[in-house]
């Protein structure tokens, strides 16, 4: 005999502890089942895009650390590309190799917070401590470079705000040599893992198809086996001279969305490397004025940051202050696809999902 | 362990009930897992390996019922104000709160937004202020430590006093 | 690669009257089109083999002074190039048609949009606000809504 069941709505968030951050998900459940799930966002909406409207080019600099807090360089670097468009500003080519070393570095930090995060939500807790102990070596190479550990500032329109120091080389190719090791060490611990397998395999699937319609970027759509990286596909900065691989996997699950990750990490290991062997001497920025007024246009600057294809367009006047600045943020558009990649999982699942997104809500609130 | 072998058997010991009461407060202040933005990845490496914040006895708790701190780490939107004002009362007494970073400070850099509370402080009452954006791990420590300085000074007395003015 | 001449003349042979101007936008094929036709267009460059614009990388508005326009910044994942259209939208009654039947990240993009600027997208399974509370008043984005600044506010009434 059939049990009779009823469904019920219950409220994730926005104090949840796998929410990453204030995520409120509104589930309709059919006992453990998941029927419908509805995010509601915007706990914190901050009213990035109309700040930019009322400070100078140069002041907004600081809010683009703020909105994908976890790979701020990327952040900097996608404005700091839209405002050189608009502006017709050339940057020096040491400031392009500096910027491909900061950014990879920061997607590493960032892929590395998702590891660690992504085992707390399937309740492995070890691999966070060894991760976040990762995270640290990278954390002082930025705090060497620009003194900050999480909101830098550091690449600017026209180049970046301060040379490298003398002994960076060093701390950087020292972090470079011991990292694969440690890299083998979370592998041993999370990806080999049964229950870690069970938990992750076959759930949250979405199809290329549906990935593609969703317009989901990154790890999302890697995931899926489409091989969309706008550092190959429209190549920026330096990127066309550096030799690294596209990381797909075709299961179209959370495990898939994990792997390619961790993929990406050695990925940006290797671009780090040849970007340090290559860094030629010369100008780290483009002379730019105090009070740069571009003139009256528009431009559209992509970067495939640590979450997928980040966008900003901005629309100058004439002024000294944006005219409008839209943030195309991947995490936005990633979580919109969350509602139909829980249908029919449990609630357990939903975690799971939610995490291999890897969303930032700085960035989905904007 | 020196106290413990010192002492015979059942034995006693003389003290204050306001020094045990402390003690006992300062060296397990469980925190709220609560993040709101930049702040909480600093929260988190605090949390983490090479900070520890649990050699201070602080473990992080999911649930508001079981938390005698709240780090309010991160931008306060008008949105999230008021969930956090249900958390707050949610929490049982003694309880206490850190305002970490500027934007729970004071609102921050979106000081002029018109989303952004102005300050933690509108909406809760704040024990300790946390300079920074966002504070480093070892601010986020001294913040804590300078809690447990205030914590300590508590007085049962104080409480009843202020229980009998309710 | 795609030139805005070419997108409007594979558009004009469908809908000869919805092409109003090509230009280009930061060195994109920019087309400006008429927003009564835009599902059909966006239909037609989504699945026309030529162009295959399966990819709606963002949506947005703009308040400019006499119009909002709403811009989608298209993508072609297999053929990797791009296309940008613009909509104007008249401020008095702002309506537009949704595109989400189309491609179905239109779905939040239109609820931002919405919140942002109060433009309504006819057709859309569940448009609602989005980021702002639910009784937010007004529309953030648009130039009229001043940011309130408390020091501002103060120094006025001082």
């Amino acid at each position: 005999m059939a049990i009779r069941t009823e469904e019920v709505q219950i409220n994730m968030g926005p104090q949840h502890p796998s929410t990453h951050g204030v995520l409120r998900m509104i589930l309709t459940i059919d006992g453990e089942t998941v029927v419908d799930a509805r995010p509601d966002i915007g706990f914190l909406h901050r009213g990035i895009e109309k700040l930019a409207e009322k400070r100078t080019y140069h002041q907004f600099v600081g809010l683009t650390d703020r909105l994908d807090y976890l790979s701020a360089m990327l952040g900097n670097a996608v404005y700091a590309m839209a405002v050189e468009k608009v502006a017709s500003i050339e940057v020096p080519a040491r400031a392009e190799y500096i910027r491909v070393i900061m950014m990879e570095l920061n997607r590493i930090s960032s892929h590395l917070v998702f590891v660690g995060a992504f085992g707390l939500d399937l309740g492995a807790t070890t691999p966070f401590l060894y991760t976040f102990r990762e995270r640290e070596d990278i954390m002082d190479i930025f705090e060497a470079v620009c003194g900050a550990r999480l909101t830098y500032s550091y690449i600017r329109p026209g180049g970046v705000a301060r040379d490298m120091s003398t002994g960076l080389d060093q701390m950087i190719r020292a972090f470079l040599k011991k990292m694969p090791q440690r890299l083998q060490e979370i592998d041993e611990l999370l990806t080999g893992n049964q229950i870690f397998l069970i938990r992750s395999r076959g759930i949250g699937v979405i199809s290329a198809e549906d990935a593609v319609s969703y317009a989901l970027s990154g790890p999302g759509l890697r995931g899926s086996g489409v091989a969309l990286d706008v550092r190959k596909d429209d190549p920026y900065s330096v990127y066309p001279d550096l030799d690294f691989n596209v990381c797909t996997e075709d299961t179209c699950d959370c495990l898939g969305r994990y792997l390619v990750r961790t993929g990406e990490i050695r990925e940006s290991l290797k671009i780090v490397e040849q970007a340090l062997d290559a860094l030629p001497e010369g100008e780290f920025t483009a002379k730019v004025p105090k009070v740069l007024k571009p003139p009256a246009g528009e431009a559209y600057a992509r970067v495939e940051s640590s979450r997928g294809d980040l966008g900003v367009y901005l629309i100058s006047d004439g002024s000294a202050s944006p005219y409008r600045l839209h943030w195309r943020g991947p995490s936005f558009i990633n979580l919109a696809a969350v509602g139909q990649m829980v249908k029919g999982l449990k609630i357990a699942d939903t975690v799971a999902v939610l995490g291999s997104l890897d969303i930032v809500l700085g960035e989905v609130d904007r | 362990m020196g106290l413990v072998e010192r002492l015979p058997e059942g034995g006693v010991i003389t003290t204050r009930l306001d020094t045990v009461l402390n003690w006992a407060r300062v060296s397990s202040l469980w925190y709220m897992l609560f993040g709101l933005a930049c702040c909480a990845i600093e929260l988190m490496a605090t949390g983490a390996a090479r900070y520890d914040f649990d050699r201070f006895g602080m473990m992080f708790r999911a649930s508001p019922r079981q938390s005698d701190l709240m780090i309010v780490a991160g931008t306060v939107t008008y949105k999230m104000g008021k969930r956090i004002k249900r958390l707050y009362d949610q929490m049982a007494e003694p309880k206490y709160v850190i305002a970490m970073g500027s934007c729970a400070t004071c609102g921050g850099p979106f000081y002029d937004s018109y989303a952004v509370v102005k300050g933690v402080d509108e909406i809760i009452p704040v024990d300790v202020y946390i300079p920074g954006c966002p504070p480093r791990p070892e601010a986020l420590l001294q913040g804590c430590l300078k809690l447990h300085e205030k914590i300590r000074k508590e007085s049962v007395a104080d409480k009843k006093e202020v229980a009998e003015k309710c | 690669m795609l030139t805005s001449d070419r997108i409007a003349e594979l558009v004009r042979a469908q809908y000869p009257n919805a092409v109003i101007e090509t230009g280009e936008s930061g060195g994109m094929p920019a087309l400006r089109v008429k927003a009564d036709e835009i599902v059909g267009i966006c239909a037609l460059i989504k699945e026309s083999l030529e162009m295959n614009m399966d990819y709606l990388m963002s949506q947005t508005a703009v308040d400019r002074p006499e119009e909002f326009e709403v811009v989608y910044h298209l993508y072609s994942v297999s053929a990797k190039h791009y296309a940008v259209l613009k909509v104007s939208v008249d401020k008095s009654t702002p309506s537009l048609p949704s595109v989400y039947s189309v491609w179905k990240a239109a779905d939040w993009q239109e609820c931002e949009i919405y919140d942002m600027f109060g433009i309504v997208f006819e057709g859309h399974p569940d448009l609602r606000r989005i980021l702002t509370d639910d009784d937010f008043e007004g529309f953030p984005l648009r130039k009229d809504y001043g940011i309130v600044s408390e020091c501002e506010e103060k120094s006025e009434q001082e």
